[in-house]
């Protein structure tokens, strides 16, 4: 039936035209307008990060000079960190699939979640503005005084931030409000796919963090326009304590990022096994201990700022307490591979290298955790290949693995695995290639945000290899990135009609066709436990996975 | 999905479309939990959102106490009383509204909603009387703050804002950026209170008011925004469509009112009684 | 128009929600008056330090009648009340590490002051 010639109604086609999809409620088609954003904005910020990677390829001036290289670092990380990766699994694969997981037809409040569409494209304007007006040279982490001083257009990028940081609270609150309210009768919370934890994990932080970054934010904007003073010396004013109002949110804001991509993992990793996840209630209640714990340690990016011995020593200690749910989940996975029946299809081989990347991510956090070495290694590379490995070799990496999950499901087609399979092999070559000559150089002493390096190669010669390969490194992770998207977007036209359920999956929205229909269900799907395979026997014939009757 | 709460179908479907429950709830009970649910989430966002200006409040006083007993003075704490006084009224109303609506009474509902919105005028109306006292005297946030000659020391009568010339030509297009040309030299005015009255003044008592100016500007602007939801409900209870089954918009406002309410509480022992 | 679920039969919800008699919402109002006298009564009396957090506890009390019963936390789900004391607990986090942070550096900066003059 789902190898029919014609396509049955689905949510695709349910209604025709630009505007019905601008002002749809279905939250599917919101999820996928946010897919194509956030892939347009990797695309932007991807963009910035080869111009950075090309001028520090070598030293002295490669193709820019010093005031354009602060821009394009500070665009590269604004853009890839308000606009794709924060938003990014919540807004483009939660949203598609959080309601058909909860058998529900959509989210509690669907007219707020095309707001905070809406809201994330005027954002997203805000910052096109900010790139046409003059750009942004503070850094993504608009540090006062500069950020309240400097002639580039850090009002509209403020601006652009605090609308994107209202589309995000809006995406949280309809999360948390639909898993409280809309479970189907039989899902209880611990019958929840795990990936709705890491969301209602993730939704909390949205909620309690966001709203200190928009005031924050507000605040520059004061500060510039009408001189507030509050970060101003000169005027009595704290500039560290701007940092402490930033950093209260995008600490938290970075557990935002990687909670979701964990969720991602928990499914992957169970399905393609083809084993129960184990430890499901440790996985459960690690997520709420990592969105808790998250808001315990913002002070471990301010320990050479001027902050007090006392506060950092105390940041320094509870840093090292959030590292313990993250363990936890890593061996909860291996723990449900072992025994397993692996199948390394292409959504399993992002899993699997989630967990290599995302482990020498967090590995290296701890380094930084600790007062002593961060004080070495606090703004060099080190720190930028540990940001790097945690959110592209994790978070990027689950949403690739993600998207090539639910990729039939959202379009009703199949990719060409064996492309899929090349693809994540050349993404994880030259993502670590990129990366991790980064974490030498930082230990030996190379700042971030610099533009040149010629006067370390007197000291530190391989400085100079370390930078070119990293390039190198970075410039295949982009052709692995765009083989991505070639063969996706080939697969729309020319991809083999997915099946309801193609690898197998237990939670529910590998119960309804592919695509799924506008309302989701046409008739309520059977709730149980969304890891148990044992009632699902593999059709060889038609490629698809059946319940056993 | 058939159970307790679907004994009949038919009469389910008409129940739905009286409480005007959405496509995607089951049921008015769903329903109007999700909306208390998703309001209270909204109004934690509102708490940590005023949170950071209450932060900056505590930093800066338990740092500088000094500026904050010297440029209190300036408040004056019976109109802040008197403000306070009328936030509660409206609260009172607002309360009071949600209830007509729970027992059909359009005709109180309205009364309730256009006295809320009278009593959030008076509260402008007198917050507008403070700012306008405030720009006269020049006794504006850390970077305009020009009080005039009528005080004691030196250091005063700068009319260069943010020093260090940190004029940004931003995009912000009209005018200069900063006022650096006004200058708010102001005689004491008969009646105003006398610059200098408490003693030696300290260092940046401007910190003080832009504190002041943050807190109170923003909570002003969440008021106005009260007003517009509840303008908007007042409409529509005029058009009858508010009753026993249906009248979760209404509390929803009512409880982002009287959040505005509760900030105001704190915001007037911590403004204007300083001892 | 009665609709099967809306009269309660447990007898204290009385449709969607509990109805706040007009008694109480008079009582509230009245003691939130009385109290907010009683703050401005305060700053009469010298105190010292204790002041203010005299004035901060009677404004809890205040915050604490308008959400018991102006919102209703009294009658609702326990979580929404929940939710709303986490806000209060994360708020509290905030200050309180931030504020420990720069009373500790505080007289760094009085130094710096003072060696400009």
């Amino acid at each position: 039936m789902a190898d029919a010639v014609s396509q049955p109604d689905n949510y695709l086609t349910h209604t025709r035209g630009l505007r019905s999809w601008m002002f749809t409620l279905d939250h599917k088609r919101i999820g996928v307008m946010y897919l194509v954003s956030i892939m347009g904005a990797l695309a932007l910020g991807g963009l910035f990060a080869m111009l950075v990677r090309t001028e520090l390829a070598q030293p002295g001036r490669t193709i820019m000079g010093p005031d354009a290289y602060n821009h394009m670092f500070t665009l590269h990380g604004a853009v890839m960190i308000f606009l794709f990766i924060i938003p990014g699994i919540p807004a483009a694969l939660g949203n598609f699939v959080l309601p058909i997981m909860l058998g529900a037809k959509d989210v509690a409040f669907p007219r707020l979640n095309l707001a905070s569409y809406h809201l994330y494209v005027l954002g997203a304007v805000f910052f096109v503005f900010t790139l046409l007006l003059g750009g942004l040279d503070t850094g993504w982490t608009f540090y006062t005084p500069y950020s309240t001083t400097t002639d580039t257009r850090v009002i509209t990028a403020v601006t652009g931030a605090f609308v994107l940081g209202f589309s995000s609270i809006f995406t949280g609150l309809n999360f948390i409000a639909s898993i409280h309210t809309m479970r189907p009768p039989g899902m209880t919370w611990f019958r929840m796919p795990l990936f709705l934890w890491a969301l209602y994990a993730t939704a909390i932080i949205q909620v309690l963090a966001t709203p200190v970054l928009a005031i924050t934010l507000m605040l520059i904007g004061a500060e510039r326009i009408m001189q507030l003073g509050i970060f101003d010396p000169e005027l009595g004013g704290d500039p560290v304590l701007f940092q402490h109002f930033f950093w209260f949110y995008s600490h938290p804001a970075v557990y935002i990022m990687i909670l979701p991509a964990m969720g991602i993992i928990s499914e992957l990793i169970s399905v393609f096994s083809r084993k129960h996840i184990f430890g499901y209630k440790f996985i459960a209640y690690s997520s709420v201990a990592i969105a808790l714990l998250g808001f315990l340690v913002w002070g471990h990016h301010m320990f050479t700022s001027g902050q007090s011995k006392l506060a950092s020593m105390i940041f320094s200690a509870l840093t090292f307490s959030v590292s313990i749910p993250s363990a936890i989940k890593v061996f909860n996975w291996l723990a449900t591979m072992y025994k397993g029946s692996i199948s390394l299809a292409t959504p399993m081989c992002y899993a699997l290298a989630f967990i290599f990347l995302f482990g020498i991510g967090g590995l290296t956090g701890l380094f930084l955790g600790a007062l002593a070495t961060d004080v070495h290694l606090h703004d060099t590379y080190f720190v930028v290949a540990h940001f790097h490995y945690t959110m592209m070799g994790g978070v990027l990496i689950a949403f690739l693995g993600g998207l090539h999950y639910w990729w039939p499901k959202m379009t009703g087609r199949m990719f060409n695995d064996l492309w899929g399979r090349i693809a994540a092999l050349i993404v994880f070559a030259g993502f670590n290639l990129a990366f991790f000559p980064q974490f030498v150089l930082g230990s030996q002493g190379m700042p971030r945000r610099y533009y040149d390096y010629t006067r370390s190669l007197e000291k530190h010669p391989e400085f100079e290899i370390y930078n070119l390969l990293s390039t190198i490194g970075a410039f295949l992770l982009a052709v692995g990135l765009v083989i991505v998207l070639i063969y996706l977007v080939h697969s729309l036209w020319r991809g083999r009609r997915a099946p309801a359920n193609p690898w197998g999956g237990a939670t529910l929205e590998w119960q309804c066709s592919s695509p799924p229909p506008h309302d989701n269900f046409p008739e309520s799907p059977t709730v149980g436990d969304p890891y148990d395979f044992t009632n699902l026997r593999y059709d060889a014939e038609r490629n698809e996975y059946v319940r056993k009757t | 999905m058939a159970d307790a709460n679907h004994p009949n179908a038919e009469l389910h479907a008409e129940g739905k479309d009286a409480a005007h429950v959405a496509h995607h709830f089951e049921t008015p009970a769903q329903q109007f939990a999700a909306g208390k649910l998703g309001m209270w989430i909204f109004l934690v966002t509102e708490i940590l959102f005023f949170g950071g200006l209450f932060c900056a409040y505590a930093v800066y006083r338990a740092n500088h106490p000094e500026i904050f007993i010297y440029a209190h003075q300036f408040l004056d704490k019976y109109l802040g009383a008197i403000n306070t006084a009328v936030l509660i009224l409206s609260s009172l109303t607002m309360a009071w509204g949600v209830r007509c609506a729970q027992c059909d009474q359009r005709r109180g509902l309205i009364l309730c909603l256009a006295l809320t919105l009278a009593c959030a005028s008076v509260f402008l109306g007198i917050k507008y009387v403070e700012y306008e006292h405030k720009w006269k005297e020049g006794l504006l946030w850390a970077g305009w703050f020009d009080p005039g000659e009528n005080l004691g020391e030196e250091e005063e009568g700068k009319t260069e804002k943010g020093e260090e010339g940190n004029v940004e030509g931003d995009e912000e297009g009209p005018g200069e950026g900063t006022a650096g040309g006004l200058s708010r030299v102001s005689q004491s005015e008969n009646g105003t209170v006398p610059f200098g009255t408490l003693g030696q003044r300290p260092r940046h008592v401007g910190v003080f008011f832009s504190i002041y100016f943050a807190l109170t500007g923003l909570h002003a602007v969440h008021v106005i925004a009260g007003m517009m939801a509840i303008a908007w409900i007042l409409v529509r209870a005029a058009k009858g469509h508010f009753g026993s089954r249906y009248f979760g918009p209404v509390d929803l406002v009512g409880l982002y009112w009287h959040l505005v309410d509760m900030i105001w509480i704190f915001l007037f022992p911590l403004l204007y009684l300083i001892h | 128009m009665t609709e099967s679920t809306s009269h309660s039969s447990s007898g204290e919800q009385q449709g969607l929600a509990h109805i706040v008699p007009v008694p109480v919402l008079l009582a509230v109002f009245a003691a939130l008056m009385v109290l907010t006298g009683a703050t401005l009564a305060a700053t009469w009396v010298d105190l010292g330090g204790w002041n203010l957090w005299i004035a901060l506890g009677i404004a809890t009390i205040k915050a604490a009648l308008v959400a018991l019963y102006f919102m209703h936390l009294r009658y609702d789900h326990p979580f929404n009340a929940l939710i709303f004391v986490v806000a209060l607990a994360f708020l509290a986090l905030f200050l309180s590490l931030t504020l420990l942070d720069t009373l500790q550096y505080q007289p760094e900066i009085d130094q710096w002051s003072e060696d400009r003059g």
